[in-house]
């Protein structure tokens, strides 16, 4: 689907370098039909500009402090085109290409910028395939979340892993429970598993997955289940199959 | 494991020195009289081989009391008892075997004549004994400075390892590729700054390579590869990137082992004041004193940012190259509070005129 002519095209600069936002800048200057509606230092302030000028491509840089280029994809709508931009990073660029996301590798060439730019143009409107999936492959092998990020309207919260208490499924949701408060993020509980290290979180339930260190005790409830019972009182259901992980993981540690 | 027994070799060497040890006994015993030459050959050959074997003993007793730990009074009570336990067990083995001979009637009256000789192959087992021990001892120390001299060898392979890992973690690709990026925007902007900052990274690149080559260089060397790195990291981050510098002039003339620092201030700028929005400040200090020299690299940094696993690599490497290179003379410490990360080094004074 290409944009009506009449109709401009908005796109975002993100990078933490200024040198690094100008090249995007001179290779936009090209195409009349691009408009720059704001560039952004970091990715706090990306996710703030996605939610302010709704545009239809951002170019986005990985490394960046804070909020990651990933961790900004996380959080804003699918259905804007993305081009990443890196200096290097393998594993990324592997991802990218699995999943057919596009980027651009710094030194930034013309002709490769147009290339990207053109398939860009053909996809706006599309979704992106599989964020998660794609964070996943993006991570390094071994490697687990040290922390998630969570955004509330333009607020952007950052929950380390560590303080995390428990996360709970609720329909296409799960609230994740750190220091008595709940945040909402559109995710499955599946995925937030698989980046949690096992030897810290376990699925206790379908529902749930624990902070093992929370657990003060295990009660038996009713015929087949039991609570677990955390550090600030609160009562989570265990499954027979979620027990026997905890069990596990407790042999494990003695 | 014994030494003797674990190669054939060094036993069939052991039993060839007990040859000529047997025929001295032998020659003993016929000049102290009664016996025939033959009569004391048949007797002492198969003796002489059982005591060769009973003296292979020794070594577990040398190595249950080793020379320099035990006492003068232990090791001469362990080892003249266990000399004057092993010598009459094997006297009266003696008297058995030439009382079973004697019921032959070539060596009529062998076990009578034997008693007169017991006294003798006592004595002369004991001797024996101790000559063992002392072959033991010497057995222990070869194998002690052996070992000794495969663990140094072990360490300096293991420090070259380290310094040619070090070496090849120099030039990080992310910096390559940014600088390279910087340059291109500069291009069009700024083409005498786009210029200046290829001489910058040309500069740096051979600094690096160079550098590796030698097995110390000056502070202020490494200080102008640090300035010429700075210099491009600075053209990158802007504002974002403040620095400080204090070296006194007398500590720049110091010897360094050479890309020491590079790292530490590399980690500095790429896990610390990259991760900070608004930027943030480095610091390099050194200072000679009472013949140590201190350097610390200290940086802004956000705590909460996600530990990278190269800082530690970048850390652990400049570690593993001052131990391998001055043991227990130099020291690092690293301490991080909320907002500050510092690395300090202190290490042996060496200025130049002394080394060369």
């Amino acid at each position: 689907m290409n944009a009506a002519p009449e109709r401009k095209i908005g796109t975002l600069i993100v990078d933490d370098e200024e040198l690094a936002r100008q090249v995007l800048r001179e290779l936009l200057a090209a195409h009349p039909e691009m408009q720059i509606l704001a560039e952004c230092a970091n990715g706090f302030e990306a996710v703030k500009a996605v939610a302010e000028h709704k545009p239809d491509l951002l170019f986005l840089d990985v490394q960046m402090p804070k909020l990651s280029g990933f961790d900004v994809l996380e959080l804003i709508d699918r259905d804007i085109a993305v081009i990443f931009v890196t200096a290097y990073d393998q594993y990324a660029m592997k991802a990218f290409e699995v999943h057919a996301v596009d980027y651009l590798l710094k030194p930034i060439g013309r002709e490769r910028f147009e290339a990207a730019l053109e398939r860009a143009k053909d996809r706006i409107g599309e979704k992106l395939p599989s964020v998660e999936q794609l964070v996943t492959a993006a991570r390094p092998p071994q490697q687990f979340l040290e922390r998630i990020v969570v955004r509330d309207g333009t607020r952007v919260t950052l929950i380390p892993v560590a303080k995390l208490d428990y996360v709970e499924a609720q329909d296409d949701y799960v609230a994740l429970a750190a220091h008595g408060a709940k945040h909402l993020k559109q995710q499955t509980i599946a995925s937030v598993e698989a980046g949690l290290d096992p030897a810290r979180f376990v699925r206790i339930h379908r529902s749930y997955i624990v902070n093992f260190e929370r657990v003060v005790r295990i009660e038996p409830y009713g015929k087949d289940s039991r609570l677990a019972i955390l550090g600030d009182g609160t009562r989570l259901p265990v499954s027979r199959t979620g027990y026997a992980r905890l069990k596990a993981l407790l042999d494990d540690r003695q | 494991m014994h030494p003797l027994l674990t190669r054939r070799s060094y036993l069939g060497a052991y039993l060839a020195v007990w040859i000529p040890l047997g025929c001295l006994l032998v020659f003993l015993v016929k000049v102290s009289g009664g016996i025939g030459t033959l009569e004391a050959t048949v007797l002492l050959a198969p003796m002489a081989v059982l005591f060769a074997a009973a003296c292979l003993s020794a070594w577990y007793t040398c190595r249950a009391t080793p020379l320099r730990t035990s006492g003068i009074a232990r090791l001469f009570v362990t080892h003249l008892l266990a000399a004057f336990v092993l010598s009459f067990l094997w006297a009266q083995i003696g008297r058995l075997y030439a009382h079973a001979v004697s019921s032959s009637p070539s060596f009529q009256g062998l076990d009578v004549r034997y008693d007169a000789h017991s006294a003798i192959l006592v004595v002369s087992g004991v001797l024996l004994y101790l000559v063992n021990v002392g072959f033991f001892y010497v057995l222990i120390a070869l194998e002690a400075s052996r070992a000794a001299e495969a663990r140094v060898l072990e360490t300096s392979v293991f420090a070259r390892d380290a310094e040619l890992k070090a070496l090849k973690a120099q030039v990080n690709p992310h910096f390559l590729f940014n600088s390279l990026n910087s340059i291109s925007a500069l291009t069009s902007s700024d083409p005498s700054k786009a210029r200046e900052m290829c001489i910058l990274l040309a500069d740096f690149l051979r600094m690096t390579l160079g550098l590796g080559e030698k097995s110390s260089i000056p502070l202020s060397e490494e200080l102008s590869l640090l300035h010429r790195f700075l210099a491009i990291e600075k053209v990158r981050f802007g504002s974002r990137l403040q620095m400080t510098e204090e070296i006194p002039e007398d500590c720049k003339t110091m010897l360094i082992p050479p890309l020491l620092l590079q790292p530490l201030v590399e980690n500095a700028v790429t896990h610390g004041i990259a991760n900070l929005p608004d930027g943030g400040s480095l610091r390099l200090a050194a200072q000679c004193q009472n013949g140590r020299l201190s350097i610390l690299v200290e940086n802004s940094f956000d705590a909460e940012a996600t530990p990278n696993r190269r800082t530690g690599m970048g850390l652990q490497n400049v570690r593993q190259r001052l131990e391998a290179r001055y043991e227990k003379s130099a020291s690092m410490r690293v301490t991080a509070d909320a907002a500050t990360f510092q690395v300090s080094l202190s290490l042996p004074a060496e200025s130049q005129e002394v080394r060369s």
